[in-house]
């Protein structure tokens, strides 16, 4: 089911974003974060996945969009890590979670969840960035220009900039470079086994990984 | 066990590009990657070169990766090497 949820925005006032929520039917209801930017694409499936293994396991779980990334109406350039971070606390008590799974990037803007968090294949903030700044030096290297890691990310931190086609203010950027996975249980990729999901140029999905995840996370959760 | 830099750089290839273990283990000195394998794009390799830097432990700069990098198996591995030490 799809559900709104009033989200802290950028600005004053909150925004409606949604939420795929799947009901459970146990008092284990999960929020999970997902991973972020092209990763959070191309795990969407994988995701979603788990969600509804998790369900057959009695665990209630919602994906949220955060401000700025899948269907959200707020331009990616006007948030910043708080802006996320801030957004993950509000839906923690909107949907009265109990437990966290963060996927990948996600794990950076969990700090402040107030409850128990998962955090899978954490990545650091700072790799994450590193690799968007690569992708536009090497597309802009085939069109014949040549940009450097360190003027982009200079002109990331003064201005924002565009990389790998998302607009990243300058509050994402000076977040994410020294941003590290909150503390919390981390489940590792060789613990679900399989080759990892966010590697692969093309969106694709593996349900013995999904449910050896869902069996982890309800572990987690102490069911 | 540890892994050394051939069988860790086998298996980043494998993963990042999805391609099945055993074709990646016949590669040898002179398997032609960029050019030669369609699996490997422009966006493939910022994921190839972030993925080396993660499991292999070190940093690429912008001016190590140029068209030598990614010719062949043989001359990544040497580089991988020779960033490893």
């Amino acid at each position: 089911m799809i559900a709104n949820w009033p989200c802290p925005g950028p600005y004053h006032g909150t925004a409606s974003e949604y939420a795929l929520v799947v009901e459970g039917s146990g008092p284990v209801r999960v929020l999970i974060v997902p991973a972020l930017f092209d990763e959070g694409n191309r795990l969407r499936r994988f995701t979603v996945e788990a969600m509804r293994a998790l369900q057959r396991l009695g665990i209630g779980s919602v994906l949220i969009d955060l401000p700025g990334s899948n269907e959200s109406l707020i331009p990616t350039s006007s948030v910043s890590l708080d802006d996320w971070k801030r957004a993950v606390s509000a839906a923690v008590v909107h949907f009265s979670a109990n437990h966290v799974l963060a996927i990948r990037g996600g794990g950076l803007i969990c700090g402040e969840a107030g409850v128990p968090v998962l955090a899978y294949a954490p990545v650091s903030g700072a790799a994450i960035l590193r690799q968007m700044v690569r992708m536009r030096v090497l597309s802009a290297r085939e069109a014949g220009r040549e940009d450097t890691s360190t003027d982009l990310l200079h002109e990331g931190r003064t201005r924002g900039v565009v990389l790998a086609g998302y607009a990243l203010a300058p509050g994402l950027v000076t977040g994410l470079e020294t941003a590290e996975p909150c503390s919390g249980r981390t489940i590792a990729p060789s613990d679900i086994g399989g080759a990892a999901l966010w590697l692969r140029a093309e969106a694709g999905e593996d349900a013995a990984q999904s449910e050896a995840l869902a069996r982890l996370v309800a572990q987690g959760c102490g069911e | 066990m540890t892994l050394d830099t051939d069988q860790i750089l086998r298996q980043i290839i494998a993963d990042v590009l999805g391609l099945p273990r055993e074709r990646v283990a016949e590669f040898d000195g002179a398997t032609g990657l960029f050019g030669h394998l369609p699996e490997l794009d422009s966006m493939s390799v910022a994921g190839l070169l972030t993925e080396m830097e993660d499991r292999l432990g070190f940093i690429i700069d912008d001016d190590e990766v140029d068209g030598e990098l990614l010719e062949t198996y043989g001359s990544l591995l040497a580089f991988a090497q020779a960033k490893r030490g």
